[in-house]
């Protein structure tokens, strides 16, 4: 592998316009988050003055968890998030195995059926799913918001993809040595598939814990609301805005995935990596 | 792994995964397409039958018109610059510039918070007198300006918004491809004289292509389906300048509760999105093929 | 004699012990009440608070409230779990979904349940302007609870340094729009640093261009919700008027004006006189850094001003003792102190007379002059539009007035739109 220098197999480029440019873009695009973090810190006269010698404070956190149940939403998105990827996981690795390993009639017809929903997801058929909710009797609750999401035509391409890469030989000696289809997919395939599980998690958790408009139509009360419904109807108040607060309370619900970024990102870029995902 | 005889293994993995699907995106596509045919029902009593009436409203109905242009130019707006934006980035973080590590986080972090939490902040940026645009605007000498309050501004506006929250996701994906690109191509390139610029173009983008076409088809939908800052920052204002379809959705069925109405309309979101699928899968035929 | 008392006492005992047994017996009545948070801080506590005390003296019902979000999604709310078959008791919504309540089938008029002498009284006993938007059809639909009118309020520091009178706000139009030419500032480069007024036109810019076209002696519509009168000359004037303080006197900005960040631009001095609800007065209170004034909105032919604000309203599909226990709750939250409480403590409009006669609010008015001003609004106040399927026919007003503010379209023009639009959705209700 090369060293760190970039590569100039092309002369000499400007590297110092280069970085100078990649760096002003990256603290614009972190803009945001830093006038978040400021605004969240210091009292309600500096959320538009940004006078350095501003006293900092916790009051604005203090108000924020006072004014919403947070505890009881962060408990119902982290239930959510749980219950959708666990549920993804399982239905797409049976499903990316029976489309890789066996051949069947009807197999094209299908995998097409899935393909659609990569363009059609649930979010687009607000009102129909609403009204299934309803005939189910499921309104109102955790599993509500994560159902139509369990089966994930994302997931079960990827793993398919994944799966027909495994090789038949390592396939062919596990059954002949009297293991079963399933057996043969948990001990061979799925460890094979590691990256895949890892990359496909963290865009799972990191799309369905940001989710807002379909848990907004179906959910009703505290005890199912996820964060970013209670974030919203927290922070629109006749009143108008008051960003002390409404930053504060977004550090808050944004900490968790931040932080696990934070932890992750190299996990996170290499597994993509790894993923190929062409 | 030829099988010919019928197993029903194949199935019994399918099902699960399945009914869900179907029962959340295909019925659901055809009910709603069915509904559309329909009024929505007053009181008790069913759905009268009314066969194309509701897409003759829709056709006279100036506010979806509005939703539908301004989501195609919010569409033509996002996605070019914020695939350009991301293999800009891709490019800069895997050459290797002083704090990619960094540059990396800056990028992604837009992804990782929830839109409707950050639309406030960008409500804050782009308040007028005051507000961060303002105060930067005016230290220069510029002349103040009402970004969300004028509906020449408005759209264009949630398209920056819209764009700082997908680039970085894209970014990633082209990060990944760029790895796989060996760098002895580079060296060629270089040796045959070639520039910076003709390397990128003739050969990076050429094999960035697969990347590019799977982004794009991301990015399509993702312009039709996002739009959670609309409810934070403008409301589909002003005069329905900023609304998009599926907020329009949203107002029809769950504020005016006329859900026959909201059939029609999401009849034509369907079909939007179908083209989408066309198009993928026809130029993705091509270029591409799955193993 | 002895024993007769004997007896008596046992008697009485052993009735005692029967009597209470039932009452021992019952589960405690339990309803729901779905509200929304319209004014910031800890409302949820205050709610809860509130209920909690009714609990309290009311040991046999029990109350779950649930918070909803703004009115708007409150009302989302309330209709989708109606329509699902499990319908809050009640919910506080606003004065002006009365008609969609309805229509829906969703809500049971309050005199229905509130049948006794003593309830009609208590009835009687609101400010016929709340009461305006909570009847039709002669039965009473809704109970005034967090209402409010339209205030414009003014910063005293500004209007000293621009040598107008500080302690005077503009009474009339011509007032108001002489004023705020004294109190547009521009700097040295040509940007306005201060704004005359601002008068916001996100959100419910149908409310605030009542507030012009109510002191125009103009009504917007009829008592039935059948009927709107949109484009009347006395509201084109309005809708002028509105129009020309950007246009013509350039002492408010162009374009559509954002109603969340309207009291902060005031709190900021980036704007000298804004209009805005009665409600934000305790938050400018506690965060404005100068003093300031509360006025009536300018009068044209005399002050006006729509009301605004929620109502209870009572859920059909709810049994009877769930509703007589919901009934307990609305009138125990509307006694006179009570009221006053609630009044004081977010700034809204208390919504009883008696509610002002309290010792607690005639206190509350000596601290705060400013707190009348409402009150005393009241008596030029009309109901806030209105009209069946009513998000549909304000979304249609709401577009075309932002129109006109944007400068696409005239007012006249403006408003010919949003009646004939009106006129198509209404027509079926005719």
């Amino acid at each position: 592998m090369m060293t760190s220098e970039a590569t100039t197999p092309f002369g000499d480029r400007n590297k110092v316009l280069e970085t100078t440019s990649a760096w002003v873009l990256g603290l614009l695009w972190l803009l945001p988050l830093v006038y978040a973090v400021w605004t969240a810190f210091h009292p309600a006269e500096f959320a538009t003055r940004f006078s350095l010698t501003a006293p900092l404070t916790l009051q604005n956190f203090a108000n924020a968890w006072d004014a919403a149940p947070f505890p009881r939403y962060f408990l119902n998105t982290f239930i959510l998030v749980t219950m959708i990827l666990a549920a993804q996981m399982v239905l797409s690795t049976m499903a990316a195995y029976a489309f890789s390993r066996y051949r069947f009639r009807g197999s094209d017809f299908v995998f097409m059926l899935v393909l659609m929903q990569l363009m059609v997801m649930p979010d687009i058929l607000i009102v129909e799913n609403y009204r299934t909710m309803n005939m189910l009797g499921l309104r109102d609750t955790i599993l509500s918001i994560g159902l139509p999401y369990f089966a994930s035509a994302f997931g079960i391409f990827l793993l398919r993809q994944t799966f027909k890469t495994v090789p038949r030989e390592l396939d062919e000696a596990a059954t002949v040595e009297g293991a079963s289809a399933l057996q043969v997919l948990w001990k061979i395939y799925v460890p094979l598939a590691k990256p895949i599980y890892l990359a496909f998690g963290l865009v799972s958790v990191s799309t369905h814990w940001n989710n807002f408009l379909w848990p907004l139509i179906v959910t009703n009360s505290v005890e199912s609301r996820p964060l970013t419904v209670g974030l919203q109807v927290f922070s629109s108040t006749d009143q108008g805005v008051d960003w002390s607060i409404i930053t504060a309370a977004t550090l808050m619900t944004s900490a968790p995935l931040l932080l696990a970024f934070l932890l992750f990102q190299r996990q996170f870029v290499q597994s993509f990596m790894r993923a190929g995902i062409k | 792994m030829k099988r010919p005889e019928f197993s029903f293994t194949p199935w019994l993995l399918l099902l699960p995964a399945m009914v869900l699907l179907i029962g959340f995106t295909h019925y659901p596509a055809v009910a709603t397409i069915w509904h559309s045919f329909f009024a929505t029902p007053k009181g008790g009593n069913p759905a009268p039958f009314v066969g194309l009436e509701n897409y003759a409203l829709m056709i006279d109905d100036p506010v979806f018109w509005q939703a539908l242009t301004n989501n195609l130019w919010f569409a033509l707006g996002t996605i070019p610059l914020s695939i350009a934006l991301a293999i800009l980035m891709a490019l800069w973080v895997n050459d290797r510039l002083a704090g990619r590590g960094f540059l990396r986080l800056a990028y992604f972090t837009p992804t990782v918070l929830p839109m409707i939490a950050v639309a406030n902040i960008w409500l804050f940026f782009y308040t007028p007198q005051y507000g961060l645009l303002e105060q930067i605007t005016q230290a220069l000498g510029f002349p103040s300006h009402n970004w969300l309050g004028n509906p020449d501004t408005v759209l264009g506006a949630m398209i920056v918004v819209a764009i700082w929250k997908e680039a970085g996701f894209f970014m990633i994906f082209y990060l990944a491809a760029l790895q796989q690109i060996s760098p002895t191509l580079a060296e060629a390139a270089g040796l045959e004289g070639a520039s910076r610029w003709q390397y990128f173009w003739r050969v990076q983008f050429a094999l960035l292509m697969p990347t590019t076409l799977f982004v794009l088809i991301n990015a399509l939908i993702n312009s039709f389906r996002l739009v959670d800052h609309i409810f934070v920052m403008t409301k589909g204002g002003p005069n329905n300048a900023s609304s998009l379809l599926l907020y329009y959705i949203y107002e029809v069925g769950f504020s005016f509760w006329d859900s026959a109405y909201a059939a029609a309309l999401t009849v034509v979101l369907l079909i939007v999105l179908g083209l989408v699928a066309i198009v993928k899968f026809r130029i993705l035929d091509r270029r591409t093929h799955y193993q | 004699m002895r024993r007769f008392v004997l007896k008596s006492m046992v008697t009485l005992a052993v009735a005692a012990a029967l009597g209470s047994a039932p009452a021992l017996a019952a589960d405690p009545v339990e309803i729901s009440l779905y509200y929304p948070v319209a004014v910031g801080g800890p409302v949820t506590k205050t709610i809860d608070t509130m209920v909690s005390d009714f609990e309290k003296e009311n040991p046999d019902i029990k109350i779950k409230a649930v918070y909803a979000g703004t009115y708007q999604e409150s009302i989302v709310k309330a209709l989708t779990a109606y329509k699902s078959g499990t319908p809050p008791t009640l919910a506080v919504l606003l004065s002006t979904d009365l008609f969609t309540l309805i229509d829906e089938d969703a809500i049971v008029p309050i005199d229905s349940v509130a049948t006794a002498p003593a309830d009609k009284e208590w009835i009687g006993g609101f400010y016929k302007a709340f009461m305006e938007n909570s009847q039709t059809q002669g039965k009473t639909w809704g109970i005034p609870f967090q209402r409010s009118t339209i205030v414009m309020f003014w910063n005293k520091s500004l209007f000293k340094e621009a040598g107008l009178d500080p302690e005077q706000g503009p009474k009339t139009w011509e007032e108001t729009v002489a004023a705020a030419k004294k109190l547009t500032k521009t700097d040295a480069n040509g940007n306005v640093s201060q704004w005359g007024i601002k008068i916001p036109s996100t959100g419910f810019a149908y409310w605030i261009f009542q507030g012009m076209t109510t002191p125009n002696d103009t009504i917007l519509m009829n008592g039935d919700g059948t009927q709107t009168y949109f484009n009347k000359p006395g509201a084109v004037e309005a809708l002028q008027n509105w129009v020309d303080l950007s246009a013509k006197h350039k002492v408010m900005p162009g374009g559509v004006i954002e109603w969340g960040t309207t009291p902060k631009d005031f709190l900021e001095q980036k704007a000298a006189m804004v209009w805005t609800t009665t409600g934000n007065l305790t938050n400018l209170r506690a965060n404005a850094s100068f003093p300031f004034g509360v006025a009536m909105l300018p009068a044209i032919k005399h002050p006006g001003s729509p009301t605004g604000g929620g109502n209870f309203y009572l859920f059909n599909k709810t049994s009877p003792e769930q509703q007589k226990a919901a009934l307990k709750f609305v009138r125990w939250s509307t006694e006179p102190q009570r009221a006053a409480q609630w009044s004081i403590a977010t700034g809204y409009v208390a919504t009883r007379p008696d509610a002002w006669e309290t010792p607690e609010m005639k206190k509350y008015l000596q601290d705060v002059p400013a707190a009348g001003v409402a009150r005393d609004q009241l008596q030029y106040s009309v109901a806030e539009l209105s009209t069946h399927d009513n998000q549909r026919v304000t979304k249609a007003l709401n577009d075309n007035i932002q129109a006109a503010l944007s400068g696409t379209k005239t007012p006249q023009a403006a408003l010919d739109d949003a009646q004939k639009d009106a006129d198509r959705i209404l027509r079926r209700f005719r």
